[in-house]
């Protein structure tokens, strides 16, 4: 490079060869070369190792939570004899009285299928869940015009036996477990093999109602289904139209004063705050000082709601932003008054961006866990449907993130198997919500 | 009347406003539109917005004040005895509220006349069996006291409701009539409506004001109360925390702060190479093709819920940790106990913050000057020394930025540390203990049926306000420097 210019007199003196020759690397170039390929391969091995930890992410829930929408269950005939009926209802504990008669059904029915056991009725009860007493009942109570008749139960099987036909229980771990012994899981085995006992699609887990701690088997996620519904209801009806119209004011008619600096600043420090800290809002806002009802809907939907106003009104601004101001001049031309053109011209095209922005909110308040747990929307059992809208809204009810929070409290392989299988739920709504805004993108996208 | 109700009647009256504003309008324009000021619809909804707005507000303002009102007025009919009682105020009042509810109920479902409800005595009824046959349990026998006040509680909410629906009410018929008479050819509806739509749009955006007063009013009040009854200084220096319910616990904040210091600083060890190494990748060396596939994918770990990473950490990465570092582990080195640590907590955290460090840093690449890549480009410098000794210096500033709001949200996060990183407070430096941190604590101190008047509750909004500061100020001045880093090159 330098040769050229340096000796115009002088020819080059053949042994003076500093710069080396151009199609050979000299050291240092090499040298620097290397650390070009390394520093580039450095940033590949960190774009594979984040996308490593998605699919470790993907393969655990996958993995872990597909078991939980099968159940196994064990078909038999139960003969609702009218005497025995009379006597059970008759009794104090009723329940405990149907029980009985499922346990002389199961003897019965082990025997016609042809497996001979040594145990004793209430010990091959162990097999099945606690609550089918009162299944029992349930469908005499229902339609009594059974009783007297041979009625076909389709009966969950306790979680260790479902446990065991998932593989989560093994034969070692029931050396441990004062209930069920490997004989029990002979039994099972056999039971499969004839197909007694089967493994099926459970539609309860997505529409059932929470259980008590001992029985895995019975829980579902459906009434935390519908306690996340009504809070997405609220979100949207208190968050939406403030955000919108937070942002059109801040975007079109905020003169430039303290008062919109300090809107601004607030609005992007609520952004910022932890969620856990509205949490503490809702807790001393909406309970302690207005005195709502603790683990409502409402209270959640209204303490997300504050939350998800920042998201709004960021994405709503963006998009008002988006909207050229020809648009607004052109408006203004033929006459029009400035809140003319906002709502007339102005909001309409921006609609598709504001509702992109509002259904990312919406999935983000969906998954929310923090605040919940603050308003008290865990530690108890969801057990029963709201019956009607303002039930819905006002009735203690969990949601679904704060279920799978409390699943993953009992500390029970069985309850953790629901939740890895209520976070695939979780995530399919999610994922649903997010496909939605990309395809409203897609769809309405103007480029101006 | 039902406060439903109420905003129902309130809804009508502005409708049939509506209708009878515009045709009045229309009218004294004699059915000429040409001759009306504004166009007919805004006549209409200037009735509307007279007869609704100020009836909602006043509505919403007085279903919040009234009970306060009321609990004030009666709370002088209280006997000192009955405070002392109790052990104090809240707790005599909640009994009242709870036994004029009962009544209430009783009445409602036809067990008590409504005279009887107001004359009843406890010397004459069991009121406690009486309100338990209607659904109404109470924790112990009616005094004659809470009762004299359960009842002056009932009235003054009665007679509460009452003048409430008369105003209410009133206020919207009274606005509308007022509208109408008003509303003529030459009124300048759209003027006042458009004028009234903006109050209504400058009332939304305060509500940003207002949630962050909420914000610091609840912490505040409550952090003062708790002051009242735990020293400060025991609070910000203590280096124990072991709460008992049962009183004489020990509150100090120290192992709290640094267990959430140590979690977050792990999880930035984690985020920070990956993200920015991400960063520079995706901006300088990728393909568009390539970054748009993988832009997307690593953004899709930001988009997945906090209590999913959570179960992640408790259930497979703690248990995979444990089977590497555990005492029978593959590298036998005895070093973890359980499963949930510090380093299972800040791992996962730092999964999750990647995207946040990876985009963040992307965007502040980006907007480093086309000019100065090509200059130094030009000199004969790699793409790699250009980046290391031109773009990174150049966007240093906003990276930083990017990292203390990386910092900020690992410190504020929750979910993974309730469940990922233990329940014991220690002050230790092995990464592999148990540690809690600051936002757990809030949640262990919260949840399930706190009275908010032990200290043991009270600490949760301590601590939730030196949450709120930290990060509030973290957020403050990164996005300080940003703006400055910004305001370089624009």
């Amino acid at each position: 490079m330098t040769d050229a210019t340096a000796t115009p007199d002088a020819a080059p003196a053949p042994h003076r060869k500093k710069g080396g020759s151009l199609l050979e690397l000299d050291a240092r170039t090499r040298k620097r070369n290397a650390a070009e390929a390394r520093f580039k391969a450095y940033g590949v091995i960190a774009i594979t190792i984040g996308l490593l930890f998605l699919v470790a992410l993907l393969f655990a829930i996958i993995r872990n939570g597909i078991p939980a929408f099968t159940q196994t269950f064990l078909t038999m005939e139960i003969v609702l004899d009218e005497e025995t009926v009379e006597a059970a209802e008759g009794s104090i504990v009723a329940t405990s009285q149907y029980r009985n008669m499922v346990a002389e059904a199961l003897q019965v029915k082990l025997a016609d299928v042809g497996i001979e056991t040594d145990k004793e009725p209430r010990d091959l009860m162990l097999m099945l869940s606690p609550g089918v007493g009162a299944e029992v009942r349930r469908v005499v109570q229902e339609s009594p015009e059974l009783i007297g008749e041979t009625v076909e139960f389709r009966f969950l099987t306790a979680s260790r036996v479902d446990g065991y036909t998932k593989g989560r229980v093994q034969r070692e771990d029931l050396a441990r477990d004062r209930n069920l012994d490997a004989t029990h899981l002979d039994i099972v085995d056999e039971l499969m093999d004839q197909g007694v006992v089967e493994r099926t699609f459970n539609l309860a887990f997505i529409t059932g109602s929470d259980a008590s701690e001992s029985r895995p088997e019975e829980a579902g996620i459906g009434v935390s289904m519908l306690g996340s519904l009504f809070m997405m209801i609220v979100v949207l009806v208190c968050a939406l139209p403030v955000g919108v119209a937070a942002s059109i004011y801040l975007e079109e008619f905020a003169p430039k004063n303290r008062l919109t600096d300090f809107i601004e600043v607030n609005i992007s420090n609520l952004a910022a705050v932890p969620s856990i800290v509205f949490g503490i809002l809702g807790l001393a806002v909406f309970i302690q000082f207005a005195h709502l009802p603790q683990s409502a809907p409402l209270v959640g939907g209204l303490t997300l709601a504050l939350m998800t106003l920042p998201t709004i009104v960021i994405s709503t601004r963006a998009s008002l932003k988006a909207v050229p101001p020809s648009i607004r001049d052109a408006a203004l031309g033929v006459g029009a008054s400035k809140m003319q053109a906002v709502f007339h011209h102005v909001l309409p095209l921006a609609a598709p961006g504001i509702l992109t922005g509002t259904i990312i909110g919406l999935a983000q308040a969906l998954g929310e866990t923090a605040p919940l747990l603050l308003i008290g929307m865990v530690g108890f059992i969801a057990s029963n449907y709201p019956d009607g809208l303002a039930s819905g809204f006002l009735d203690p009810n969990s949601a679904m993130p704060a279920q799978i929070y409390e699943w993953a409290k009992r500390a029970d392989p069985a309850y953790y198997e629901r939740a890895w299988g209520g976070i695939i739920i979780l995530l399919a709504f999610l994922m649903t919500m997010n496909i939605i805004a990309i395809i409203l993108r897609r769809r309405f996208e103007r480029r101006w | 009347m039902p406060v439903l109700w109420i905003l129902a009647i309130v809804l009508v009256v502005a409708l049939v406003g509506f209708v009878l504003g515009r045709q009045r309008a229309l009218s004294s324009g004699q059915g000429d539109i040409r001759n009306l000021h504004s166009l007919p619809s805004y006549y209409g909804y200037n009735a509307a917005l007279f007869g609704l707005v100020p009836a909602v507000l006043v509505l919403a303002v007085w279903t919040v004040v009234q009970p306060l009102v009321v609990q004030n007025s009666v709370i002088d009919l209280i006997p000192e005895s009955a405070v002392e009682d109790a052990g104090n105020l809240s707790l005599v009042m909640s009994d009242v509220r709870r036994v004029a509810d009962g009544l209430d109920v009783a009445v409602a479902e036809g067990a008590m006349s409504a005279e009887m409800a107001a004359s009843l005595r406890t010397d004459f009824t069991d009121v406690r069996t009486r309100l338990g046959n209607v659904g109404v349990a109470l924790g112990s026998d009616v005094t004659q006291d809470t009762l004299r006040v359960a009842q002056r509680y009932r009235e003054l909410t009665a007679s509460g409701n009452v003048l409430k629906t008369i105003v209410v009410l009133g206020l919207s018929l009274g606005l509308t009539g007022l509208a109408l008479l008003r509303t003529s050819a030459q009124f300048r509806a759209r003027n006042v409506v458009e004028q009234g739509v903006l109050l209504l749009l400058l009332a939304a955006a305060c509500i940003a004001i207002l949630t962050t007063l909420g914000i610091v009013l609840s912490l505040i009040f409550n952090t003062i109360e708790f002051f009242q009854l735990y020293r400060w200084t025991d609070f910000f220096f203590g280096t124990t925390w072991s709460p008992s319910f049962g009183g004489g616990s020990e509150l100090g904040i120290i192992p709290l702060l640094w267990g959430t210091l140590y979690i977050s600083l792990i999880a930035l060890l984690v985020a920070v190479p990956i993200g920015l190494f991400s960063a520079v990748y995706l901006s300088e060396y990728a393909s568009p093709r390539f970054r748009s596939i993988a832009k997307p994918l690593l953004e899709v770990l930001a988009g997945i819920p906090t209590i999913v990473y959570g179960l992640f950490a408790l259930l497979t990465v703690g248990p995979l940790l444990v089977s590497v570092f555990g005492d029978n582990g593959t590298l036998g080195l005895g070093w973890m106990q359980g499963g949930t640590a510090v380093m299972t907590a800040g791992l996962v955290m730092g999964i999750m913050l990647i995207p946040f460090v990876s985009s963040l840093s992307d965007d502040i690449i980006n907007a480093v000057p086309q000019a100065m890549r090509d200059g130094s480009l030009g000199l004969g410098a790699t793409h790699s020394e250009t980046v290391r000794q031109v773009i990174l210096p150049a966007a240093l500033p906003g990276i930083v930025g990017a990292i203390l709001l990386a910092a900020s949200r690992a410190i504020g996060e929750t979910m993974i540390v309730v469940l990922g990183a233990g329940a014991a407070a220690r002050l230790d430096l092995n990464p592999f203990e148990a540690m809690t941190t600051v936002t757990a604590k809030i949640v262990s101190q919260l949840t399930g049926d706190t009275d908010f008047t032990s200290p043991e509750a009270l600490v949760a909004f301590a601590l939730g306000m030196t949450l709120f500061v930290i990060t509030l100020g973290l957020n403050v001045f990164a996005l300080y420097i940003v703006r400055k880093y910004r305001e370089q090159y624009e």
